[in-house]
């Protein structure tokens, strides 16, 4: 009795708000909608729609785009954490220092880049006219500006990848690294082969959620550039918003929510059985 | 340890590793640095072009005299405040419930609710925004903090459950066999004994939750529409394209918005990092 007391608040509010909503977005996604009058059941009219859109298919370029590069933060954590692993008095604050971005709102930190990348107040334009070149509007230049937002981004996910690998390393096998050091491994070799094999597991939960991660930003596109010049900055996750408020197409909308929330599953089921390995080895 | 550590090396190797980590440091904040030494410039300095010399007086509190005077930032702060604060509460209460249920009792199904929760946390908004959007206009709660507070309570409480159970699951079963031999009654056993040792667990999940809900943007976005409801996040967004070039009041506010939750890190930060790399590296 008690079990079922104690879980029938959160676990109600749960699947009042998260997972029935996503049963009615795909059940919305087969209508013709503006979302406020009647809606009509077009079937798959709105997938075989995406199919014709450009824009849509801006918005998957830039996904990859998005993914690809946010790797790079997985590799550059754990760089910066096996140089910060260090046992010095002052690495408690340095780490603090190298973490505060990830406590940064995500509006903070597009509003700090979009400053950094203005073409006549930034300090890309300061650094460009310093070697005498004429600064560039990295976000009104449709081919740039995915590539000027990710790298803001990166930033926070890098700090990310950190936390967890410094975590890792402070629960490295002392032992086995002794004994590569005895039988003469030392530097990348150690790494290669005593080290990353002991990383593997914070490595994958890194590589998976920077995936994740790629793929739900949303607030550095709507506050760096709205998604534009022209469409040019989109992902799915803004597409989508952008359709169902400014276009008034609700249907259309949950279609690309629908798309958006199948890529991701493949990479949330991963993970989920990964963890869910783990819970039943380890419980 | 790996790297090897530095205190072992010579000393100019040490000096040189230093002099690379202050650098280093320096240029991992330049972005921050930026916004510190634009809030206390003054309009006239920026308009002179003098970015990075000494401004010409210190513009720091006329600069906040003025944001105050000339947006209805306060509101915004309250407004994050109340939605923050309400939602952490409500929170640890749901999650503690339910995180018990879970962890001490056998329910049919817990591994699927187990899931559910972590699935949960990584889907993307856009597959919840409309009927979620709908949901809350429904309501009547469009357009007030209390519709956000509905929703991030909803939303947090999935990850947070996680948490807690696996914090719940470690403590020793004896300690419960123990209570109810003596009588005790299970909402007895979960204040006096479970709640107690559960309290650094919660600080983890409050500062986490705190951080996630204060730098929220989107949902803001959908829920929320007039200035008298909108948190920070929005708010400060929405001054950018007021402002303009005004860098020295965005940035001024933009420091205003990042301070609440970089404290609470300095001040947690031990228990901020417990909870950010649970479930990555084996407790």
């Amino acid at each position: 009795m008690t079990p079922i007391i104690l879980l029938f608040f959160p676990l109600g509010l749960f699947l009042l708000m998260i997972v029935w909503p996503i049963i009615q977005s795909i059940v919305i996604s087969f209508y013709e909608w503006d979302g406020t009058g009647p809606a009509t059941w077009v079937g798959l009219a709105n997938y075989r729609e995406l199919m014709d859109d450009s824009q849509f298919f801006v918005s998957l370029k830039n996904n990859v785009i998005w993914i690809v590069l946010f790797l790079l933060a997985p590799v550059f954590g754990l760089g910066l954490a096996l140089f910060l692993n260090q046992p010095l008095g002052e690495m408690r604050i340095v780490k603090s220092v190298f973490f505060i971005p990830l406590v940064l709102a995500n509006v903070i930190i597009g509003v700090v880049f979009t400053w950094f990348y203005d073409p006549t107040f930034g300090i890309l334009a300061i650094v460009f006219r310093a070697f005498g070149l004429e600064p560039i509007a990295i976000l009104s230049n449709e081919y740039l500006v995915t590539f000027g937002i990710v790298i803001a981004a990166l930033w926070a996910q890098t700090a990310f990848c950190l936390v967890l690998f410094l975590a890792g390393l402070s629960q490295l096998d002392a032992e086995l690294i002794a004994a590569g050091r005895m039988d003469g491994a030392s530097g990348w070799k150690l790494l290669r082969h005593i080290i990353l094999p002991q990383l593997r597991s914070v490595t994958f939960v890194a590589t998976i959620i920077t995936v994740i991660g790629s793929l739900r930003n949303f607030d550095l596109i709507a506050v760096m550039t709205q998604g534009g010049p022209y469409g040019s900055s989109t992902v799915l996750a803004y597409q989508m918003y952008d359709a169902t408020i400014f276009s008034y197409r609700a249907g259309y909308g949950a279609a690309i929510a629908t798309v958006l929330f199948l890529m991701m599953s493949i990479w949330i089921a991963w993970f989920l059985s990964h963890t869910l390995r783990r819970e039943t080895r380890g419980g | 340890m790996y790297p090897a550590p530095v205190t072992e090396q010579p000393a100019y190797f040490r000096i040189g590793y230093r002099v690379v980590l202050y650098v280093a440091m320096l240029l991992w904040m330049v972005p921050l640095i930026a916004i510190m030494m634009t809030a206390v410039r003054s309009q006239s300095d920026l308009l002179a072009g003098n970015y990075w010399g000494a401004p010409s007086h210190f513009a720091l509190f006329d600069n906040y005299r003025e944001m105050f005077a000339t947006s209805p930032m306060w509101r915004f702060f309250l407004n994050s405040i109340t939605v923050t604060g309400t939602t952490v509460l409500l929170v640890l209460v749901l999650s503690t419930m339910a995180a018990v249920a879970l962890a001490k009792y056998r329910i049919p199904g817990s591994t699927l609710l187990f899931a559910l929760f972590i699935g949960g946390n990584f889907i993307p908004y856009q597959i919840l925004m409309i009927p979620v959007r709908n949901m809350v206009l429904g309501l009547g709660l469009y357009d007030t903090v209390w519709g956000l507070v509905l929703f991030h309570t909803a939303f947090q409480t999935g990850f947070a459950t996680l948490f807690l159970r696996n914090f719940i699951v470690s403590l020793p079963n004896e300690l419960f066999e123990a209570a109810r031999i003596e009588g005790a009654s299970e909402f007895q056993i979960l204040r006096r004994v479970v709640l107690p040792l559960l309290r650094p667990a919660l600080a983890g999940v409050a500062v986490l939750i705190f951080t996630f809900v204060w730098n929220d943007y989107f949902w803001a976005l959908v829920l929320v529409q007039s200035d008298s409801a909108k948190p920070l996040t929005l708010g400060i967004a929405g001054l950018k394209g007021e402002w303009l070039t005004a860098w020295n009041l965005i940035s001024s506010a933009a420091l205003f918005a990042a301070l609440p939750p970089v404290c609470m890190f300095f001040l947690m930060q031990k228990h901020f990092v417990a909870g950010l790399t649970a479930g990555a590296v084996k407790a």
